[in-house]
């Protein structure tokens, strides 16, 4: 009766919203295809000029203004992205298991260590940060890009949530069929959980993909130059910006975080449902 | 020839062990905030130096932009792992003048190196900002720009303005400002970039007056700002009414303004005059560049104007040799060449250091094919340099223009009046300054 | 209540929670300790020579009425980032929670700008917000809106506030999508059978199911809006014009990275750590409450 009345508004209310999150990136996407120039002069148009796909390629092969290529970039950032996300994931599985599933001396000290480090940015404590990296001789590499941002405590409450929510008779059962702590963790525990180590895989993949500042501090090696990075090299600051590359560039470095959230979209809901219960 | 190619024997001869142990060479990094073209540009430079000798291999290393590499080149310095040279903001020369023996002056470097620097090369005012009170360099002019006035000619047309003679004095921009108003042949009469740098910094030093006492900081960390003077305040009274009648629009901090004029909006613009190249590159329009004006009723010809830009520092680190700073001087030697200069000027937009590299260009033509190209060069060398115009040696200065940002933005709102901004501005800056005098003394 | 049923042995859990504890030692508790340290020290930039001040640093902050306006102005904006960007992304997820066709695409549409960097996220604006060079900003000026947070505090905060609160929808509709999935359908049939109707069924039964995620996410979105913030509002605006859209994070970046005054900074740091603290504290134990009970 009235449903069609309610279908009509929720295709309005749902069209803006789809609206609103696309138009910005509609608006890179077309400004990647035209004269920086104009772009420059305030005169960008709407429509994507089909002729302007070629600077694509161009970013892709060859960067623009002494950058690495895009693609060297890409790589970069994915595996900053991938390091990061299964680091975390890997550590914060282990240690919310055994903190859930054991007793031993200093527990809550252990978690109550790892819990205050929740959501404090790297930003506030960045010098020494550097310094404890250096005296570790971590600067300019990979380990450096990635270790020190793999050491916060989002995924280890996370999972500290799943956990804690599984059922007694789950683990009296697996006793009694004679598995143990390893087994157990292995056979039962991952299988259940896959879908909330699903959900924070986008999470903290796409937190990998968009760090800034950690990256430009302690690398030093231009191969080891991220595609945000990439991106803001390429801004210039009192000179010309090829405001088309850098356009082409930004969308480039969309796709592979967006691709990993709308193929995974399935898994991140249902495990972040799961982990709400 | 023959000689030449006897010379070339020899020097090939000599080359042979060095070809032997080529691993042997001196390598040193440089950190640099240079993007995009100008970005290029450094890795030519460095291609360069690296092809025109073999004892030396330098690294050029973009590390964001200027804040960034001097919180890098901090973080680093801290923790031993400095890089050799790194180019530092203008702004910034106080914050290193302060970090003894954390880096190692120019005049020090040549010293211990042996090699000749000799300052009387470069252009007075620019290694004036660059050097201590008794003359001595302290860090390596690098990329060098001086304020300019840019309009637009087409705008002069249309307000029925003469566009080759544009306005040389204050009274004269605003009556050109109101033309262009009154035939709304511009979208905005008139706008700046960099409010503090161009509207009090430069103003005081074409003014002969002081920004701070004990020339502008040059003689000492107890300097206080002087900015709350007769002829500041009215200069900024002056924008404040040309904001309510229209004539000038605030658009923005640092350079934000600038794409009005590259897009034609703007009829008279402040700005760096390394603008030049986005002017040529994407101008859709007939424009012009001008002298800063004066006020006549303050001085009759105005001093040389100051720079902005950048210097090169080189840094210090444990258990660094005499070769890799006997590199470092290698290379600021290559950089202070007058062909080296000259290219670099001429294909950044940047001003020569060196007035050697001045002259080549001229020689060169290429001020005869890019007619008003010298005029920032000869805007900051007219006159003789004053205590008040060879620049600012303020600690935290990106802090001071910050708050004077912050003030003059309250008072284009309507919030206070340019008095009120000035007093609070210099209130402000003077603890900014007092807090950097305590921190350095410690 | 704590779980009964565990394992023996102390060995094995030790070695499982090393990596995590030796990460977490190393480069957080460090140098966490050397930032609080820091912020009893006035100390130049290179590190070359440091006094001990005591708490100098925090009474100087505490005594200077900007720094106590940046709190509030904080506290305001977190506050409006937070409802704005929750009640949108609450809106958004109930109607794609509807039984109507599209769904899917539309919830993909509405998920993905979820991975949009901060950097870009803050140029994708200026393109359209610039008075002069935004299709939005030129279109308000060409019809008589005088729009121009340069010199208008109001606007400008307004901007920003939109700007943040844009970026946090899709992870806020998510949470909330996942949470509206998790109401068993019989609840929400047993309603419609009593005769409920939409908004009161909502109100009544819905919201109150909610009431658990939405907590877990107005923390998260407060700890966004205090730090994530950053990299927006450094972009479009710079904290200006004024201090009008200076935050707290903004005021440590300029303080510690652009000032260098890492005496002040580390303060600043230590302050906002203790918010932090206590923000998760609260979420900690509100979680823990719900998990046991």
């Amino acid at each position: 009766m009235s449903n069609a009345r309610t279908d009509w508004l929720a295709h309005a209310v749902l069209g803006i919203g789809v609206v609103l999150f696309a138009l910005p990136v509609w608006l890179v996407l077309a400004g990647s295809t035209q004269d920086s120039g104009a772009i420059t002069r305030g005169e960008l148009s709407l429509l994507p000029h089909l002729d302007g796909l070629a600077v694509y390629s161009r970013v892709l092969m060859h960067g623009t203004m002494g950058t690495q290529p895009v693609w060297h970039m890409l790589m970069v950032s994915g595996g900053m992205a991938l390091a990061i996300a299964c680091g975390k994931i890997v550590i914060s599985i282990l240690s919310a298991y055994a903190v859930v599933f054991f007793r031993f001396p200093l527990r809550r000290t252990a978690f109550w260590l790892i819990f205050i480090t929740l959501m404090l940015p790297v930003e506030v404590r960045i010098i020494p940060t550097y310094s404890v990296m250096s005296d570790f001789g971590l600067i300019n590499s990979f380990t450096g890009l990635t270790v020190p941002l793999i050491a916060s405590a989002t995924a280890t409450l996370l999972f500290r949530q799943v956990f804690v929510a599984i059922p007694d008779e789950l683990v009296e059962a697996a006793r009694m069929d004679g598995a143990g702590p390893l087994r157990f963790l292995r056979d039962i525990l991952l299988p259940v959980s896959a879908a909330n180590i699903a959900a924070l895989f986008v999470i903290l993949f796409v937190y990998g993909w968009n760090q800034y500042l950690w990256p430009l501090l302690v690398a030093t090696d231009p191969g080891l130059d991220t595609i945000v990075i990439g991106i803001v090299k390429m801004i210039g600051v009192e000179t010309q910006t090829d405001w088309s590359a850098v356009m082409a560039t930004a969308v480039l470095a969309l796709l592979p975080p967006v691709a990993v959230v709308v193929v995974m979209q399935r898994w991140f809901v249902a495990g972040l449902t799961e982990g709400e219960k | 020839m023959k000689r030449r190619t006897l010379l070339a024997g020899t020097a090939a001869l000599a080359a042979a062990p060095a070809i032997g142990r080529a691993a042997e060479k001196t390598k040193i990094v440089w950190w640099h905030a240079m993007t995009a073209a100008l970005g290029e540009q450094v890795n030519h430079i460095a291609e360069t130096f690296n092809a025109s000798q073999d004892a030396v291999e330098l690294q050029a290393i973009y590390k964001g932009g200027y804040a960034d590499v001097l919180t890098a080149t901090i973080a680093a310095s801290r923790a031993g792992q400095a890089p050799h040279l790194v180019q530092i903001f203008e702004v910034g020369t106080g914050t290193m003048l302060a970090a003894g023996k954390a880096v190692k002056q120019t005049w020090e470097l040549a010293q211990d190196t042996g090699a000749t620097i000799d300052p009387n090369t470069y252009i007075a005012s620019v290694r004036g900002y660059y050097s201590l009170p008794d003359g001595r360099m302290a860090s390596m002019p690098f990329n060098s720009s001086t304020a300019v006035m840019w309009y637009s000619k087409d705008a002069f047309r249309k307000a029925g303005l003469d566009p080759d003679k544009p306005p040389a004095t204050w009274p004269e921009v605003i009556q050109a400002a109101q033309a262009i108003k009154a035939k709304d042949a511009a979208e905005i009469p008139m706008t700046s970039s960099w409010l503090s740098w161009i509207q009090l910094e430069q103003y005081s030093a074409l003014h002969d007056i002081p920004f701070a006492s004990k020339a502008d900081g040059f003689e000492g960390l107890d300097a206080q700002l002087e900015i709350s003077s007769k002829p500041h305040v009215k200069h900024m009274e002056r924008l404040l009414e040309m904001a309510k009648d229209g004539t000038f629009k605030y658009t923005g901090r640092d350079n934000q303004p600038d794409q009005l004029l590259v897009s034609g909006k703007a009829g008279i613009h402040f700005n760096s005059s390394g603008m030049r190249g986005d002017l040529v590159k994407s101008a859709k329009f007939d424009w012009g560049e001008a002298y800063l004006p004066y006020d006549p009723d303050l001085i009759k010809s105005p001093l040389n104007s100051i720079i902005g830009g950048a210097s090169l520092w080189t840094m210090t680190a444990p258990g660094r040799t005499p070769a890799e700073y006997k590199a470092v001087a290698t290379f600021l030697q290559f950089i202070g060449k007058p062909d080296n200069d000259a290219y670099w000027h001429q294909h950044t937009g940047y001003v020569p250091v060196t007035l050697a590299g001045f002259e080549l260009s001229d020689k060169q033509g290429f001020y005869a094919k890019n007619p008003g190209a010298d005029l920032p060069v000869r805007q900051l060398t007219r006159g003789t340099v004053t205590n008040n115009s060879k620049g600012l040696r303020l600690g935290r200065l990106v802090e001071i223009r910050n708050i004077i940002y912050e003030e003059m933005e309250k008072a284009f709102q309507g919030g206070q009046t340019a008095q009120q901004a000035m007093d609070s501005a210099t209130a402000r800056g003077n603890k900014v300054l007092r807090d950097f005098e305590k921190s350095v003394k410690t | 209540m704590e779980r009964r049923t565990l394992f023996d042995g102390w060995f094995l859990p030790v070695v499982l929670v090393l990596p995590q504890l030796l990460l977490t030692g190393f480069f957080f508790l460090w140098p966490a300790a050397e930032a609080i340290w820091y912020s009893l020290t006035r100390q130049d930039p290179f590190g070359l020579g440091s006094t001990f001040v005591g708490l100098d640093n925090f009474a100087d902050l505490f005594a200077d009425p900007l720094y106590i306006d940046s709190i509030i102005r904080t506290v305001v904006f977190c506050a409006a980032v937070s409802l704005l960007s929750m009640s949108i992304a609450l809106l958004l997820a109930v109607f794609a929670d509807h039984e109507i066709r599209g769904r899917a695409i539309y919830r993909t549409l509405l998920i993905w700008p979820y991975a949009i960097a901060p950097a870009v996220s803050a140029v994708l604006w200026l393109f359209i917000l610039n008075p002069q060079v935004g299709l939005l900003g030129r279109w308000l000026n060409a019809h008589g809106v005088p729009w121009d947070y340069h010199i208008n505090g109001g606007q400008a905060l307004l901007m920003v506030i939109l700007a943040s609160s844009w970026k946090q929808v899709s992870y806020n509709f998510i949470f909330f999508l996942a949470g509206l999935q998790s109401i068993p359908r019989a609840v929400t049939e047993a309603a419609r059978m009593d005769g409920a109707k939409g908004w009161h069924r909502f109100r009544t039964i819905t919201f109150p199911l909610l009431a658990p995620t939405s907590f877990f996410l107005l923390v998260v979105n407060l700890v966004y809006a205090a730090f994530d913030t950053f990299g927006t509002i450094y972009a479009l605006t710079q904290g200006g014009p004024g201090k009008d859209t200076e935050t707290l994070v903004i005021k440590v970046y300029r303080d510690g990275v652009i000032n260098l005054d890492l005496g002040s900074s580390s303060a600043q740091s230590v302050v906002l750590m203790v918010g932090v603290i206590a923000l998760t504290a609260i979420q900690f134990r509100f979680m823990g409450k719900r998990t046991n009970a």
